[in-house]
């Protein structure tokens, strides 16, 4: 009992950390219908960056845990952003409008310029970084087991949930999000009544590549390793997570992660963890066949 | 002064692209983060930035000056495809005759490359059934390619089969593999399709990867036995039984590596004959339907699910004998080799090629891993270029080296029909 609640923790938080990125993923499919494969590349980016600034405000002497976090999450999504705009400006804009394979090859293409970019400027070794946030609060005490709630994951959940909030804020109350959203819609129409539909397509990269950033910040403080490649995998896995929630749904691409997390942290504990990447993508085929529209995405009407 | 006002611009516009250079490079190339021993500590690396930032600013002013400079009017894609396809009457033979004399002249490291050139040609021309022809986009090729060196490595291990044995099994488990994917996915399009193979691709991966006591997991398959001339080995040692005692010649490390050189020749030679031979067949027909419109091959009583599995098991199975021929190559197969990355060259290259063209496809591969090549002495970059030249192929030229298409039935002459006229497949 009290092992499988420290299982639903740990599944959680990390379904967290896959619900923002499948947040990237689902919007840019919404809007202009590309799976944008060097998204799970910017949050490895955004790893790196917050990597680097964690390093250098060490260096810098600066001690204070929040300060140095908030500092972190506002570099590495500024950061992580400008790389999601001159992605989208560099290799998808020049292709809007041709046949669709070849935004999908530019994308695979920009995911290795942007690994081998990491590889290059920043080594192939794996990075370790001390745990910054310490401390576990016990929550149910089982018969061998304690289930506890570690202050780092609280902090996890809390990030996630503010950066959501604004997000979703971001999209329903103001006149970018109605853009945003009608773009979705229709992006003819919309560009027909007046909406600077390239404008809030660059946006749109923008506002995902930071919130990339920011789970790859998460990331960084959750496992303290990362290399150039998590970005492929991650990417896979939150690409599932929002088809799982229905593509083009951002509410949908949240609960997607979190299915992701709890599956691949319960088959961890209770099966293999070799083979919880498997799991996860055998998810993703069941769910295309028995629910290709997923959890909360609309039903795709073909039209002849 | 307009010529004056464009220098103006040009100068603010490249101005502003290094500063977002500057903005992407600062942290990453600026502060390189090492393992220090306690913690990580930081190295700055001003120049570097400064390079990039500079180079960024003078690659961006170049390329406006271009588009200023180069001449208005290109030719029409019409003209081009004719001209294509002119140039392609001369050009396939007189690959042909290159590649098969290529070892007359070749030495040991031409004829080292041109077996990799090849085997990735076969590897397109497998693909290109299952992506040009069929129109289903599929980015886990490399699990069939994994499968037949797999197969061949297991069955000459286990029961000590030959090469010539187990190609065609190898290629038989491939295809099975094939309809194993295929069926649940028959009902998938596009981009969905797309991310199921690679899901496909990588399960085939971590299963190799983890089942140590069939695969040997991250260690690999070695001394895998290498492919004999009529049951006459190429042994170092000669003695009886082998190439060099039958010939009565002196035993060469080169007479083997011609042999495998002619073998995937004959090897690819075959994909594209049968491919081509495919098109002709309604089975090829129906697929080229499927490819542009599949409602519409509904509505016409094609049986769309045997001809997508078809699709998938002949594409497959050549996916199968390139493995097999890979395995018996390098003697030694491990699951470092079939990683997504493979999947993705050869896509670019069969996408490079123009979608179903087979020309284009050995033109692509000859660019591709050719190109790489020339990258060999700056390995650190090698795949940085390799990645920016798809991005930049896609941009300039998104339908390809040979993006025309002669169409397999035609009423009178056959005509070729430029790329900006066909549809593309939706898969």
């Amino acid at each position: 009992m009290a092992y499988a609640l420290q299982q639903l923790i740990n599944g959680l938080t990390l379904g967290m950390i896959y619900g923002l990125i499948a947040v990237g993923y689902t919007m840019v499919y919404g809007i202009i219908g590309m799976i944008n494969f060097a998204h799970g590349d910017i949050f490895m980016v955004g790893a790196f960056l917050s990597l680097i600034s964690l390093t250098g405000l060490a260096a810098l002497g600066i001690t204070s845990v929040p300060l140095a976090l908030a500092v972190t999450l506002l570099f590495a999504a500024g950061i992580a952003a400008l790389y999601g705009w001159t992605v989208e400006r560099i290799a998808y804009r020049p292709l809007r409008g041709s046949f669709r394979l070849a935004p999908l090859i530019s994308a695979i293409g920009m995911s290795i310029v942007l690994q081998n970019f990491v590889q290059v400027s920043q080594g192939a070794r794996v990075k370790p970084v001390a745990p910054l946030i310490e401390g576990n609060i016990p929550l149910y005490a089982g018969t061998d087991f304690t289930a506890q709630l570690s202050a780092m994951q609280i902090a996890i959940v809390i990030t996630t949930l503010l950066v959501l909030g604004v997000f979703t804020w971001l999209v329903t109350r103001t006149p970018l999000g109605r853009a945003m959203r009608a773009c979705e819609q229709d992006l003819k129409m919309a560009g027909l009544l007046g909406i600077d539909t390239d404008h809030t397509i660059s946006l749109t990269f923008v506002i995902g590549a930071a919130l990339a950033a920011v789970a790859g910040l998460l990331f960084l403080l959750y496992y303290g390793v990362i290399d150039f490649y998590i970005g492929f995998i991650a990417g896979v896995k939150a690409f599932t997570a929002a088809v799982l929630g229905g593509i083009g749904s951002l509410p949908g691409a949240v609960l997607g992660g979190l299915a992701i997390g709890l599956i691949e942290t319960f088959w961890s504990a209770y099966f293999t963890v070799e083979y919880k990447d498997v799991a996860a993508f055998s998810i993703l085929v069941v769910v295309l066949i028995f629910m290709p529209s997923g959890l909360l995405g609309r039903a795709d009407v073909e039209k002849v | 002064m307009p010529a004056r006002a464009g220098v103006a611009v040009a100068l603010r516009d490249a101005f502003l692209s290094a500063l977002v250079a500057l903005g992407l490079f600062g942290a990453m190339i600026g502060l390189k983060t090492d393992v220090g021993p306690s913690s990580l500590v930081l190295t700055p690396r001003p120049w570097a930035v400064a390079i990039a930032v500079g180079a960024v600013f003078a690659g961006r002013l170049a390329l406006l000056v271009w588009r200023a400079w180069r001449p208005a009017g290109a030719p029409s894609p019409r003209r081009l495809a004719a001209a294509g396809h002119q140039a392609g009457r001369y050009l396939a033979p007189l690959l042909l005759t290159f590649a098969l004399t290529l070892p007359a002249y070749g030495g040991r490291y031409w004829l080292d490359l041109g077996i990799l050139v090849l085997t990735y040609v076969m590897l397109g021309w497998g693909l290109t059934i299952v992506v040009g022809l069929a129109g289903l986009l599929d980015l886990g090729y490399v699990a069939f390619y994994a499968v037949g060196a797999y197969s061949y490595a297991l069955l000459a291990q286990t029961f000590g089969l030959g090469f010539w044995t187990c190609l065609p099994l190898a290629g038989l488990l491939a295809a099975c593999w094939g309809v194993m994917l295929g069926f649940p996915v028959l009902r998938l399009r596009g981009d969905y399709l797309a991310i199921v193979t690679l899901a496909f691709g990588e399960i085939i991966r971590i299963v190799l990867l983890n089942w140590v006591s069939l695969t040997n997991g991250p260690n690999g398959i070695s001394s895998i036995p290498r492919p004999t001339l009529f049951g006459l080995t190429f042994s170092m040692e000669g003695g009886p039984g082998s190439v060099a005692d039958f010939f009565g010649v002196e035993p060469d490390i080169s007479q083997r590596v011609i042999f495998l050189y002619y073998v995937i020749l004959g090897l690819a030679l075959l994909t594209n004959w049968v491919s081509l031979r495919l098109r002709r067949l309604p089975l090829g027909r129906a697929w080229e339907a499927l490819r542009e419109d599949e409602v519409a091959c509904r509505a016409l009583g094609i049986n769309v699910t045997t001809t997508k599995l078809t699709a998938f098991a002949i594409g497959a199975c050549f996916g199968g004998f390139a493995g097999a021929f890979f395995a018996t190559r390098q003697a030694f197969i491990s699951p470092e080799s079939f990683t997504f990355m493979e999947s993705a060259t050869v896509l670019a290259i069969v996408v490079l090629g123009g979608l179903g063209s087979q020309l284009g496809v050995a033109l692509a591969a000859l660019v591709m891993i050719g190109g790489a090549e020339l990258f060999r002495d700056f390995a650190e970059y090698r795949m940085l270029v390799f990645g920016a030249a798809l991005v930049a192929m896609m941009i300039l030229r998104p339908r390809g080296l040979v993006s025309g298409r002669t169409p397999s039935v035609a009423l009178g002459t056959a005509q070729e029909i430029s790329a900006d006229l066909v549809a593309q497949g939706r898969g």
